[in-house]
């Protein structure tokens, strides 16, 4: 096996280690150091995909960031990823390639019929075509464009790999290691910052590694080379290769995307795939440098048509030749580097230059190599379909609008160069405006609205002389206004090459009665043509124009095509680029992975579990869970085959009839001291609180402002000025946040203190007509009679050694306690309760039961209090005082609160008391009535009542109270069911409540 | 991502903290009488300005101090941060 096209000795890459990857089932080899594009294109293959809207072929244009054509489905490491860079991916060691867009192969591709048809398929096809009839959408047009459309196919396997997210601080960021930012970077290192370099290639320098220049004496690589060193053992230093500084955020926060170990063949377990860093920076350096732009001509887009940048890196970092017939095209003395380099391998380039006949270093330099330089000359159209194989190239007149002279010449490859764009995104988003810079017909970064310096190219500086000055003067002065240090550093000694003016080209135009397609945006296939159509249609606006022919709108973000596409609106709208404007730049700079974005937030990491102490004694005895917020509650326990339905039953049943203990753990708690604490819960609880004894809990009842009800609960009295305040599992965090506000803004008046404690206590419920006798066994030495612990009551006392609170609330409906005692003794006290229980038939019970015991009984939860409930829609307006004030009391006197038809907590059971009625289903008079069929309320909680043994729901009813004996229809369009109900109380058992004061 | 100066803690990462709407309303004084126009101008009524906007913020995930942050709310720039004892100008 040899590779044609690599140079015997140039370039970067280590030729001592060979890597064998495919590219769509051949297998072939690259070398340590090579990208996918690089190795391929030793091998001699162009041809890697076909592009999205023609199926056009289409091959590499760049060799980085910039690429908007080569874009591969890899699979590596175990795993398939789509849309990846050829550019920028290391190959790596049984890699394989497929190319994508393309059916049943890039070389033969049916899509590539639109090519054909392209009259069809003009700027704005798809929203002239798929809008009529409505209904084609989903079953026609949306599968087809789809289809069509296609990138690359995203894995449906789950992701084995592992991501991070790191967060860091520096005084001074640095986005890109060329000769500006390793200047920066250099400077503020000296004086004692703590710097991060960040360098998107595996290799840092940027331009050092590819211009023919010397600083001090040293070629530009070794000059990089000596500061990278000197860099990497500073300990205020962190250098990182293969790390995008994809986005510029709010207060000076960046985010970096490192590539961490995808160029590993192997790597240890805990090796993350990729990192995502939070960069806090106190100063940023914008280094980013520039990307060339293309000359725009006919053809453009065949495979073999480079960016001449681009050729020169491939050969002098990889040792490859893009071909070894260049036609070098360009406007400017930059791609006279490339041909010196092509000349310097024996390769003879023609080069077009679209200047009249004038001098510079570098065209003299080409002249006295011999090199075959035909100025005001250009490329016209490219022959050659899956790959350049000539060229039809033409003598420009002075006004360079048409041709005195037209031929073709062979060639295998167009190298391309149309002058240089800042990199300009970083800055644009992070809010700077831009300004156009007509030396340089670019965007140029205006006045700074955030910490950020843009320095070399990416400021418009195109000599290395004035980058290295720029880098060394930024970072110096902006660390030493960090770490007061400012040490002097000589500037170095610069040997470069002097460019000429470039020339204010940027598009060829066509002879008479040709029309070859000349692309503006590879990547989305906009053509010239689909521009001029766009504004033809009267689309004026730059944002307007991009949206419908979709230019600069692909993964690309249109880094070869913006600057181009708006050079054609403002030519033919007679503007000057400035008064155009330019499209906004957003992050990612780069596509990133879902992977990398989401970190280590993934299964049991998605969010914190919270275990109650006996959650253990659940699991064991096969606890069936349910989640509550982030807490892992049991749902029900399961006895051999037995059904949610059939255990949650005889759970609920045998509270009813014996006794069950429940994990209560999970209720939010707040502790409350001080001497205003009274007054505090009386303005907090619509009910009154100030005469609550020492050793009595009360049920109370919060609203918002608003006078909706916000939560509820009961507080107890511990001691004096002590209070123990509990809310529901899901409210916890909102009420305590209610009470700091009420606290700290409202009343800072009054003298209390409240801390969350839900974690300090673990909590049992013991319920049912057995539970004094099992209570009187898990404390013999107490009273707990209905006297000495009445309803309401509570107690302090030793469980089994350990120190417990005794409560007499219940949720449940039954006699019942819940009993509070340190975490730490959770499990303890449960396994206790068990043991003892058994005498009385105790058995645990889950959330499930739970609610069945409460909603027969006519409890409200989370369901009626839905926040869209006050006091009276819930039966609940006994607790609301008349003679005090309160937190939301004002809005209670709204007039739309006191109709008379207003909703109203109910009871609903199914006529055949056999149909469960579906938790959501809507009130209806008529189940038949047209649409939309008026709704009379909902349902918000549905059980089997284990009393009555029928099915049982409470409902939220306009007019609710007044329905009462009326007969309507429960209608689930989700379950597709409809049950005749009957309203009744939402009270089914026990309505007066004596159970629970038994 | 915000970073905000809590005026107990110091700068912080916006993670920490949650929005908690305008600082400038004041609520109408317990046990007083209010007329309805007041009480719903302070339940419901707030500007919603471009530009400056002195704002209440709570450092659920530090110190649980609520403090006030003046915010531009077309830049998010915070011009400056204070105890809710302690005036914005
Ligand atoms: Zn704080």
């Amino acid at each position: 096996m040899s590779q044609p096209f690599r140079l015997n000795k140039e370039g970067l890459i280590n030729r001592n280690k060979k890597i064998y990857f495919t590219f769509n089932g051949k297998k072939l080899f690259g070398y340590e150091g090579d990208t996918i594009a690089s190795a391929l294109i030793a091998n001699g293959i162009h041809l890697v995909g076909r592009s999205f809207k023609y199926h056009r072929p289409r091959g590499f244009f760049g060799a980085g960031v910039e690429e908007p054509n080569a874009k591969l489905q890899v699979e590596f490491n175990g795993h398939s990823e789509p849309n990846v860079n050829a550019t920028e991916m290391e190959l790596v060691e049984g890699l394989s390639a497929t190319s994508q867009n393309c059916w049943p192969s890039v070389n033969f591709d049916v899509g590539a019929i639109n090519n054909f048809l392209k009259m069809f398929f003009p700027a704005g096809f798809y929203y002239k075509t798929f809008m009529w009839p409505k209904s084609f959408w989903y079953k026609i047009y949306e599968p087809f464009i789809r289809k069509a459309a296609g990138l690359g196919v995203a894995s449906i396997e789950k992701d084995k790999e592992r991501y991070e997210h790191k967060f860091e601080y520096c005084d001074l960021l640095v986005t890109g290691s060329g000769p500006s930012g390793l200047a920066s970077a250099y400077a503020a290192a000296k004086n004692g910052a703590k710097v991060i370099l960040a360098e998107d290639k595996p290799r840092f320098g940027g331009t050092l590694l590819t211009d023919d220049v010397s600083i001090d004496n040293l070629s530009g690589k070794d000059w990089a080379e000596k500061i990278i060193t000197e860099l990497k053992s500073m300990p205020n230093v962190t250098v990182k290769n293969r790390s995008q500084v994809f986005g510029y955020y709010d207060h000076n926060m960046l985010v970096m995307f490192e590539r961490v170990s995808d160029h590993l063949e192997k790597k240890s377990k805990f090796t993350p795939r990729q990192r995502l860093w939070y960069i806090r920076a106190k100063e940023t350096i914008l280094s980013t440098g520039s990307i060339e732009r293309p000359i725009v001509f006919g053809n453009n887009d065949t495979p073999g048509i480079f960016l001449s940048a681009a050729a020169k890196e491939y050969m002098k970092v990889y040792g490859v030749l893009v071909g070894k017939k260049p036609l070098i095209f360009t406007n400017n003395d930059s791609a006279y580097e490339t041909a010196l380099e092509f000349k310097k391998n024996n390769v003879e380039p023609i080069i077009l230059d679209t200047r009249e006949e004038h001098s510079s270093e570098l065209i003299d330099e080409a002249k006295s190599k011999g090199i075959d330089i035909r100025f005001s000359h250009g490329v016209i159209v490219a022959n050659g379909y899956k790959k350049v194989k000539s060229a039809k190239i033409g003598k420009l007149n002075k006004d360079k609008n048409s041709f005195e002279k037209i031929e073709t010449v062979d060639c295998d490859c167009i190298c391309v160069s149309g002058f240089w764009t800042p990199s300009v995104h970083l800055a644009s988003q992070s809010g700077n405006k831009l300004k156009y810079e007509e030396k340089i017909d670019a965007f140029i970064p205006d006045k700074k609205k955030q910490h950020e310096t843009s320095v070399g190219a990416a400021n418009g500086s195109f000599t290395l002389e004035e980058s290295l000055k720029h880098g060394f003067e930024n970072g110096s002065n902006l660390s030493a206004k960090i770490t007061e240090t400012k040490t002097e550093i000589s500037i170095p000694n610069v040997n470069e090459k002097k460019y000429g003016a470039h020339d204010k080209f940027w598009c060829m135009p066509l002879p008479k009665n040709e029309n070859p397609k000349r692309f503006v945006d590879f990547q989305n296939d906009v053509s010239v043509s689909d521009i001029e159509i766009a504004l033809r249609e009267g689309y004026r606006s730059i944002e307007h124009v991009k949206r419908y022919t979709t230019l600069g709108m692909a993964t690309d973000q249109g880094r070869t095509s913006n600057l181009n596409g708006l050079q054609l609106v403002s030519n033919i709208e007679n503007k000057i680029v400035p008064e155009v404007g330019h499209t906004t730049f957003r992050p990612p700079f780069t596509p990133i992975t879902i992977g990398t974005i989401v970190g280590r937030e993934v299964g049991m990491e998605y969010m914190p579990t919270r275990k109650t102490p006996m959650h253990e004694w659940h699991e064991k005895n096969n606890a069936v869970f349910v989640d509550a917020g982030a807490w892992k509650r049991p749902r029900y326990y399961k006895e051999g085959n037995e059904t949610l339905f059939e255990a949650s039953k005889r759970e609920a049943k045998n509270v009813r009839e014996n006794v069950g203990i429940c994990d209560v753990t999970t209720l939010g708690k707040i502790d409350i001291k001080g001497p205003d604490a009274a007054e505090f819960l009386n303005r907090v609880y619509t009910n009154a609180w100030m005469k609550l004894p020492i050793g009595k809990a009360r049920y109370g009842l919060m609203l918002r402002e608003d006078g909706i009800v916000m939560d509820d609960g009961t507080t107890t009295r511990i001691s004096e000025n002590h209070y123990h305040m509990t809310t529901t599992t899901a409210q916890a965090a909102n009420v305590l946040s209610h009470l700091e506000y009420y606290l700290q803004i409202v009343w800072p008046e009054l003298n209390v203190n409240v801390v969350s404690t839900t974690e300090q206590w673990a909590g049992a419920a013991i319920a049912g007509p057995k539970s004094r006798d099992m209570l009187s066994k898990l404390y013999p030495d107490l009273d707990v009679s209905n006297e000495a612990l009445p309803f309401m009551g509570y107690k302090e006392a030793e469980f089994f050694g350990v120190p417990s609170r005794i409560f007499r609330i219940s949720f449940s409906g039954e006699l019942a306690y819940e009993i509070n005692v340190k975490s730490d003794h959770g499990m303890f006290m449960w396994e206790k309760m068990m043991e003892v229980g058994k005498e009385f038939g105790n058995q645990p019970y889950g959330t499930e039961a739970l609610s069945t015991l409460r909603i027969e009984m006519g409890h409200v939860a989370g369901p009626e209090l839905d926040g869209r409930t006050i006091p009276s829609d819930v039966s609940l307006n006994g607790l609301v005082s008349k003679k005090k004030d309160f937190i939301g009391k004002n809005s209670l006197g709204r007039e739309a609160f006191n109709v008379e038809s207003r909703q109203k907590i109910v009871g609903l059971i199914p006529i055949d008391r056999k149909s469960s009625i579906p938790e959501g289903s809507h009130i209806v008079q008529d189940q038949n009535a047209k649409l939309p069929n008026p709704k009379l309320g909902h349902v918000s909680s549905s059980c089997w009542s284990v009393e009555n043994n029928n099915p049982f729901s409470l409902a939220i009813m306009k007019d609710g109270k007044n329905m009462i004996g009326k007969k309507f229809f429960a209608v689930s369009p989700l379950k597709n069911k409809s049950i005749e109900v009957e309203v009744i109380s939402s009270h089914y058992v026990d309505p007066e409540g004596k159970r629970v004061r038994s | 991502m915000l970073y905000i100066k809590c005026p107990y803690c110091g700068l912080r990462a916006q993670k920490e903290f949650s929005y908690g709407g305008d600082a400038t309303v004041k609520r109408p004084n317990i046990n007083e009488e209010v007329s309805s126009e007041d009480w719903d101008n302070f339940v419901y009524m707030r500007k919603s300005p471009r530009g400056k906007h002195i704002e209440l913020w709570q450092h659920i995930a530090g110190c649980r101090q609520w403090i006030k942050v003046q915010r531009d709310t077309a830049t998010h720039e915070i011009f400056q941060t204070a105890k809710v004892t302690e005036e914005i100008r």
